[in-house]
């Protein structure tokens, strides 16, 4: 075992699949000599060597265009766009081609990409650096959406993800890369895609939420005393419904927390779902706790915009007054 | 058949001050009036002043992330001086000299950094466009500014100014494409500063110049010595010429370097060797343009250390605007969404500091409805 914060976590799971499989190579901006921006490819190029630990020139599509060409040329291609604002230039590469390679080309393509991405606000950062753009991605059929939001999680889903024939796009919630540390092993492990993780056990409500978020609503939860069961769902495509309908058919009272835009938020689809299949169980309306239907505030907002445990702790209680 | 080159083709170099302190009176000779030339000095060191500020503050936790520009003054400033106040300057975030000429408040440039859209809010009677973020998608707005003043006959044009990374992204191809093919009054200004963050220009270009990437798509293009304000202003006039007469765009290479860290959130020790920063410290464009001032009997030791104090004071007073606008209303992020804002969104603002939308729980205390009667059962 060995104590680490996510950013450590991650970098550990890259070095042991690297020394694993000689097909994982990683490119992006600043990721080689420099270690990325946020540090999470620290010694891998020193390590691993130019070849293998690729600083491209600065350009998103590029980036993602060229995994594919390295996907079909028989690599496992771990791209990182640098912040979750600097997708939109990848979007057309991930939308109009990592997601459908392998429906058009009928299997003789599939693209087994992992795009690791930095995302979140949170920590004073500037604009388009503090977006929450998973919907967006989880809309887009072909394309796997996983955000882990501890340091064994992030581990065991980024090995899953790269072993993954599928692409994926890998979610790092930059708030908590360094927020807390935990007991990670330090022999490989899998954490299974599709599976959620059920954070704390409780009977009087169910809080769904993932990324940098699921701390705030284990804060909520332990201001608030009540007996409230966490899921956090790790991958949001394809989600764990599953877990989710479990808890829901005992507690019939549902909160479900995300920092991206209220409007086609996942939380809606996930809303919906519980609707559909467990009407019978509900006790109260669903409620959302999440980010406004606006721009990302710049930062001396930025704690506004995003769903605190303050409004998460009185998100439970209105649920529990029904 | 016979094989014969279609076309070849250089690319100039132009210097007029050069590193050494060589001038090259045919280029120079009154290109800038003296007097000028020490406005644009003082300038150059109260945006120097500014940018160290910049960084303690941020070092103190009272601004976020800020990247300085030090190193790079004499580009933007040459451009601006060069351009009229009526054309456009479209910038990335190493312009500050040449925004601050152009008529931004640096108050507004620092509110940005310390978090706060207001930053952006560009007085409505200065030609410039917000800070952009996105590396290389500004280019396109130049073109289009251009393309509509061209369209409106007014005779202003547009600058825009971006780093030797921002020309890998496929925005930048398609700006200089439109630009050339529509004949849209344009100027190119990229700052190759030899670094993307912790990426060498090699990284981005296998060519020996940048100028290339406009000639590839045939406008005229040149490098100038970046450190070099006499060039600068020089080759900008050029161009000016070039868009506003014959309505042509024009690519530029100023050749500089970045002397600090990308952002205040990078340490360049990591990547770069101490020998390069020093040569290029040598090359420093403030050095530089005083050292002509000096021999020119135009500025003393005297001026510089009252210029210096005159800079910390004005810089302090900067500093006390930007921070002496209070800080924003909660819901201010909804203001200026649409211009009318929707329903729902008037909602979600006017409730922003609960988690419930639309549904009260006391509600549900209601007696429930009565079941239809059966002669409505069919």
């Amino acid at each position: 075992m060995a104590n680490l914060t996510l950013v450590q976590a991650i970098n550990l799971a890259l070095i042991q699949e690297m020394e694993l499989d000689d097909r994982v190579v990683l490119l992006g901006e600043d990721i080689g000599r420099n270690g990325g921006v946020f540090r999470v490819t620290e010694g891998l190029w020193q390590r691993f060597g130019a070849e293998r630990v690729v600083d491209t020139p600065l350009a998103e599509s590029g980036i993602i265009g060229t995994s594919i060409g390295l996907a079909m040329g028989g690599m496992r291609p771990v791209p990182e766009i640098q912040f979750e604002g600097f997708l939109g230039p990848a979007y057309d590469q991930l939308c109009s081609h990592a997601a459908r390679f392998r429906t058009r080309t009928r299997g003789r393509f599939p693209m087994p990409i992992t795009v690791r991405v930095p995302v979140g606000g949170g920590i004073h950062a500037p604009e388009l650096h503090s977006d929450s753009p998973e919907s967006i991605y989880v809309h887009t059929p072909g394309i796997k959406v996983v955000m882990p939001a501890s340091p064994y999680d992030a581990k065991g889903l980024l090995i899953s993800a790269i072993r993954d024939p599928d692409p994926v796009i890998f979610f790092e919630p930059k708030r908590i890369y360094r927020a807390f540390r935990e007991d990670v092993p330090e022999d490989e492990y899998t954490v299974p895609i599709g599976k959620a993780r059920v954070v704390t056990e409780g009977d009087d409500l169910t809080i769904v939420s993932w990324g940098a978020p699921v701390v705030d609503c284990m804060n909520a939860i332990e201001a608030g005393g009540r007996s409230a069961e966490l899921i956090d769902l790790r991958t949001l495509y394809p989600f764990d419904m599953e877990t989710i309908a479990a808890s829901v058919r005992r507690t019939g009272r549902v909160v479900i927390v995300h920092e991206a835009p209220r409007t086609c938020g996942l939380g809606a689809e996930i809303a919906t779902r519980i609707m559909e299949e467990c009407f019978l169980s509900l006790e109260a309306p669903i409620q959302r706790v999440t980010g406004f239907d606006t721009i990302m505030p710049y930062y001396k907002l930025e704690l506004d915009y995003l769903p605190g445990a303050d409004r998460v702790g009185r998100a439970i209680e209105e649920v529990l007054a029904y | 058949m016979p094989v014969e080159p279609v076309y070849r083709a250089e690319i100039s170099r132009v210097s007029i001050l050069d590193e050494h302190g060589r001038f090259d009176g045919a280029l120079g000779a009154d290109l800038i009036p003296d007097a000028d030339v020490v406005a644009l000095y003082e300038h150059m060191l109260l945006c120097r002043t500014l940018d160290e500020i910049a960084f303690k503050l941020q070092r103190s936790g009272r601004m976020g992330t800020y990247p300085q520009n030090m190193g790079q003054e004499a580009a933007s400033l040459g451009a601006a001086y060069a351009l009229d106040r009526r054309d456009w300057m479209v910038t990335c975030y190493r312009e500050n000299a040449g925004l601050f000429w152009h008529g931004v408040p640096p108050e507004l440039i620092l509110l940005h950094w310390m978090g706060d859209e207001r930053g952006n809010h560009i007085p409505a009677d200065v030609q410039a466009t917000p800070i952009s973020i996105p590396i290389g998608t500004q280019m396109l707005h130049a073109a289009g500014l251009a393309w509509a003043e061209k369209l409106r006959k007014t005779g202003a044009i547009a600058c825009t100014f971006f780093g030797d990374g921002a020309t890998s992204e496929g925005d930048f191809h398609e700006a200089a494409n439109f630009a050339a093919n529509l004949d849209l009054p344009v100027i190119f200004v990229c700052q190759n500063n030899g670094w993307a963050i912790s990426v060498p220009s090699r990284i981005q270009s296998s060519a020996p110049t940048f100028a290339q990437r406009g000639l590839a798509y045939g406008m005229e293009s040149i490098q100038v010595d970046g450190n070099d304000l006499f060039a600068v202003v020089y080759v900008m006039r050029d161009a000016i010429r070039r868009a506003r007469e014959q309505s042509r765009p024009t690519f530029i290479e100023a050749v500089t370097y970045r002397l600090r860290d990308h952002t205040t959130a990078d340490d360049a020790r990591r990547y770069r060797d101490a020998e390069e920063l020093a040569a290029w410290e040598k090359r420093d464009p403030l050095v530089r343009l005083r050292g002509w001032l000096e021999s020119r009997r135009l500025w003393s030791p005297d001026q510089e250390a009252a210029a210096k104090e005159r800079s910390q004071s004005e810089v302090n007073a900067i500093v006390a605007r930007a921070e002496g606008i209070a800080a924003p209303a909660a819901g201010d992020f909804f203001n200026h969404m649409y211009a009318e804002l929707p329903d729902e969104l008037r909602r979600q603002r006017d409730t922003m500091r609960t988690s419930s939308l639309g549904q009260d729980p006391s509600e549900c205390s209601r007696e429930p409805s009565p079941p239809p009667s059966p002669a409505h059962a069919h």
